[in-house]
């Protein structure tokens, strides 16, 4: 039988046809694979919150397995410092709790026994170059200085902006602290070689990523200055 | 011999003769998107392979019901069908690397070596030879990848697949990693020394 493939009916039927055969595919292949997919994000996520307290999947246990022996509380507070009942650290969505203002965030906090103490985690959240950045930040018990960092990011270019996410790059805020010298905040600023300003913490631009470095440097000062109240009272736990 | 010869001529022929990225120049801007590291450039190149592999073949199964007036979309449902399944499938079996290439899976739907192999050869001829067009011309792409990312990767970052190649001592007598090769005009550079290599040879 000859087609006649000019005719409007059959064109408008077989793209029809074909749209719908196509959605019904792709919708059993996302069905069929989110399972797997959300595993794999809770996963990386917590993952991501242990690399940034130095601790590393070694191969003999799972992900689930290393965050349950490390991080042995997780709780949510405000910016007064105090815990808020009922959120659990895991949920919170840091892209929609960025765009609050500061004292209406809700802030999450990860306590992780290390081999050198307990570290405080908490996530930072901005923007890079092409989308999202992310990242979580391990603090002493002293509420001041840096223990480590991790850094993520959506799409920022293979070889410039996507070296923050290396050790290289996130290494460097090993030991840094977030207050100045007369106790204000300051965050820990990202800055060009030469650039280097005098007596506050910095650590070294990634280059050729110029705009994903200022977004780090953006994202650090408005993620950690809602936590300046509970960093303060770990300050005078820790003094006590 | 020579039959099998002529009849793997579109496997064989974007290798070299009639590659898509240095003969027809197709294909430029994911060359030089992805090609900073080795290690990108190679899973580029499997996934581009998988997605021109079959969509030409599928392309080639309904030629012959395709209405002309529809063909270009047609053609890009299937492209982008397939590069959903791929993408979604990294997500699920190998996180790591999905999140590595992120969007770069997203754009192989424009990659123009795709659409004009699909409108230049699979809308005319068998599956089995739309298949070997497929596979060849993702090899004849991948090849200059790899090529490209080599040079790059070698001379931007001092690496190779992630791996210091260049000694610390070559460091220490005052040589320094190219910070022009990791951005994006050299690998245009890149591909235009290849090409020039390679039509000195053609001749």
């Amino acid at each position: 039988m000859k087609i006649n493939k000019e005719n409007n009916v059959y064109t408008a039927i077989y793209a029809a046809v074909l749209v719908i055969v196509v959605g019904f595919a792709l919708a059993l292949v996302y069905q069929a694979l989110r399972p797997a997919q959300l595993e794999n994000i809770a996963n990386d996520t917590k993952k991501q919150i242990l690399a940034s307290a130095l601790i590393y999947p070694t191969g003999t246990e799972t992900i689930g397995q290393l965050y349950d022996t490390h991080i042995k509380d997780s709780y949510c507070v405000n910016s007064l410092g105090d815990k808020i009942e009922g959120e659990a650290a895991l949920d919170v969505n840091m892209a929609t709790e960025i765009k609050k203002p500061a004292d209406e965030r809700v802030l999450p906090v990860f306590v992780c026994s290390t081999d050198k103490g307990v570290k405080y985690i908490v996530p930072v959240y901005g923007a890079g170059l092409w989308g999202p950045i992310w990242g979580y930040i391990a603090m002493d018990a002293n509420g001041n200085d840096i223990y480590g960092a991790y850094f993520g990011h959506q799409g920022e270019t293979p070889g410039l902006g996507a070296e923050i996410e290396k050790p290289q790059f996130s290494s460097q805020f090993e030991g840094k602290p977030i207050f100045g010298s007369n106790g204000d905040f300051e965050s820990v600023l990202v800055v060009k070689k030469g650039q280097e300003p005098a007596g506050k913490a910095y650590v070294n631009a990634v280059s050729g990523g110029t705009i994903t470095s200022q977004g780090v440097q953006k994202m650090l000062y408005t993620s950690l200055e809602p936590y300046t109240a509970f960093f303060k009272n770990l300050e005078k736990e820790s003094k006590n | 011999m020579g039959n099998i010869r002529k009849r793997l001529e579109p496997l064989i022929n974007p290798l070299s003769n009639d590659n898509p990225v240095i003969v027809q120049i197709l294909g430029i801007c994911s060359a030089l998107a992805v090609t900073a590291k080795l290690q990108p450039a190679v899973v580029m190149t499997i996934s581009v392979l998988a997605v021109l592999a079959l969509s030409n073949v599928i392309i080639s199964i309904m030629r012959n019901t395709i209405p002309t007036s529809i063909r270009i979309i047609v053609q890009l449902v299937v492209v982008a069908a397939l590069v959903v399944v791929v993408d979604q499938v990294l997500k699920a079996w190998n996180y790591e690397v999905s999140k590595q290439l992120s969007v770069f899976i997203g754009l192989i739907i424009t990659n123009c070596i795709i659409m004009g192999r699909l409108e230049a050869f699979a809308l005319n001829n068998t599956p089995f030879n739309a298949f070997l067009d497929g596979v060849g011309n993702a090899l004849g792409y991948g090849i200059i990848l790899v090529i490209v990312a080599f040079f790059r990767e070698l001379l931007g970052s001092g690496t190779l697949w992630g791996f210091q190649v260049i000694p610390q001592a070559l460091y220490d007598l005052g040589y320094q990693n190219n910070g022009m090769m990791i951005l994006p005009p050299m690998a245009l550079i890149t591909v235009a020394c290849i090409i020039w290599v390679h039509n000195r040879k053609a001749k």
